[in-house]
């Protein structure tokens, strides 16, 4: 259910779709689900990191974003990560920035 | 999957006269056609005269602000009564009122729990009135929205206006949405339904790909709206991609009326087609084969108020690329 919304079922984001003829996706078989999984947070996580925070995935079928003093939000929806990390920031991460490019560039 | 065409156009620019036609034309016999109601007077109903019992009447006034649920409600209604055998329709035209923006019902479609399932975009047809349009785009930031997220647009009233007005508003159409098709409503329908066909591909025009430099916008600056395109010769990774544009809507997915692109993606051999309308995004198109032209990935977006070079910056940082040349 969508944390935000509680909407049943939300969670088929455009980058990780429900595999279906025509629609390109790597949310395919368990092994290529979990691989695409595993390298969203590790992108995600070099550009959450200029705010010191921190994504985790939790069993597969959530997301905990967590920051340094150790606060924490869970999440079921990949679309959610933005406004849940900068709420947890309490800033804003603008990928126009020219600090936030000058960081990704260094990750 | 019922293919959903979403028809929408400034008001008085045609929508219902464009309708009613196509309502008459054999391809679309099996169309269910929801129509909004706007204002108290449910005019647009009373002039369409052939909508047999497939119409819904939405009560509520303006589509953007509070039908979503009633669109979700009438799809789900018509879906129920498809299912239970009590009527058949092979496609849906939701007609919007004229100051609507595509963007929510298109949202409605795409993240509806059930309706996903059911019913897919066709694509957005705007119809742009040739005599009164071209003041409206300089004074209404909704006409350029409908145009910026039309797939396809049909010039209406082309009988009425000076030929050298239509030829400097396609022009301008040209200047808003460069990818969009434009067929006129003088055209027989058989043309204009061929438009409604969802098997368009989601592509930027890729004609100009070898004239283009690597880096091109067009600043608009009379009508607020650049448009905005990017070629890329290294291939995407796929994960960083997702990550840049979802960030990049997430802030400023309101000034971005309108994104295309065909993505050359890392360890893919044919290209990936992403399109979407401000902060939502269509489920990427797997494409069979790459069309003519270098292999490379090219974007388009149409924007507001956001320079192309942040943006280009932006995507090179994100994708780990070395970015090597300036905007042309």
């Amino acid at each position: 259910m969508c944390s935000l919304c509680g909407i049943l079922g939300c969670d088929d984001h455009w980058t990780h779709s429900v595999d279906r003829p025509g629609v390109f996706t790597r949310n395919t078989d368990r092994h290529s689900r979990r691989t695409e999984g595993a390298r969203r947070v590790a992108a995600a996580n070099r550009v959450l990191s200029f705010r010191r925070i921190k994504l985790a995935e939790w069993q597969g079928t959530s997301f905990v974003v967590s920051n340094a003093t150790g606060a924490s939000s869970v999440f079921e929806s990949f679309s959610h990560l933005w406004p849940e990390a900068e709420a947890l920031a309490g800033r804003e991460i603008d990928p126009l920035d020219d600090a936030v490019i000058d960081w990704v560039k260094e990750q | 999957m019922i293919g959903v065409t979403l028809l929408t156009g400034f008001l008085g620019s045609g929508k219902t006269t464009l309708l009613q036609r196509l309502l008459t034309d054999p391809a679309m016999a099996n169309a269910a056609v929801l129509i909004n109601e706007f204002g108290e007077v449910g005019l647009d109903h009373h002039l369409l005269d052939r909508i047999d019992d497939n119409v819904v009447l939405m009560k509520s006034g303006c589509i953007c602000c509070t039908v979503r649920g009633e669109v979700a409600d009438a799809l789900m209604n018509l879906n129920s009564l498809r299912t239970r055998g009590e009527i058949d329709f092979d496609r849906v035209v939701i007609e919007t009122t004229g100051l609507a923006d595509p963007y929510p019902v298109l949202q409605t479609l795409r993240a509806h729990p059930v309706l996903r399932s059911h019913f897919e975009n066709a694509g957005v047809l705007t119809t742009v009135d040739a005599v009164n349009a071209a003041r409206q785009v300089e004074h209404r930031a909704e006409a350029v929205r409908q145009i910026a997220a039309a797939d396809r647009l049909v010039l209406t009233k082309t009988d009425l206006a000076q030929d050298e007005d239509v030829s400097a508003l396609r022009s301008t159409l040209a200047r808003i949405n460069p990818a969009a098709p434009v067929v006129t409503g003088a055209d027989d329908t058989n043309t204009i339904i061929a438009r409604l066909d969802p098997a368009l591909p989601p592509v930027p025009d890729t004609q100009d790909v070898e004239t283009h430099h690597h880096h091109h916008h067009d600043v608009n600056e009379d009508l607020g709206v650049v448009t905005f395109s990017l070629t890329i010769e290294e291939s995407v990774d796929w994960t960083d991609f997702g990550i840049w544009l979802t960030l990049l809507l997430h802030r400023y997915g309101d000034r971005i009326f309108r994104f295309k692109g065909i993505l050359a993606i890392a360890g893919e051999d044919r290209p990936v087609a992403v399109h979407g309308v401000q902060h939502l995004v269509h489920a990427p198109a797997h494409m069979t084969h790459w069309p003519n032209g270098p292999r490379v990935s090219r974007a388009v977006f149409i924007l507001e108020g956001i320079e192309p070079e942040r943006i280009r910056r932006s995507f090179y940082a994100f994708m780990g690329l070395k970015d090597t040349k300036a905007v042309a």
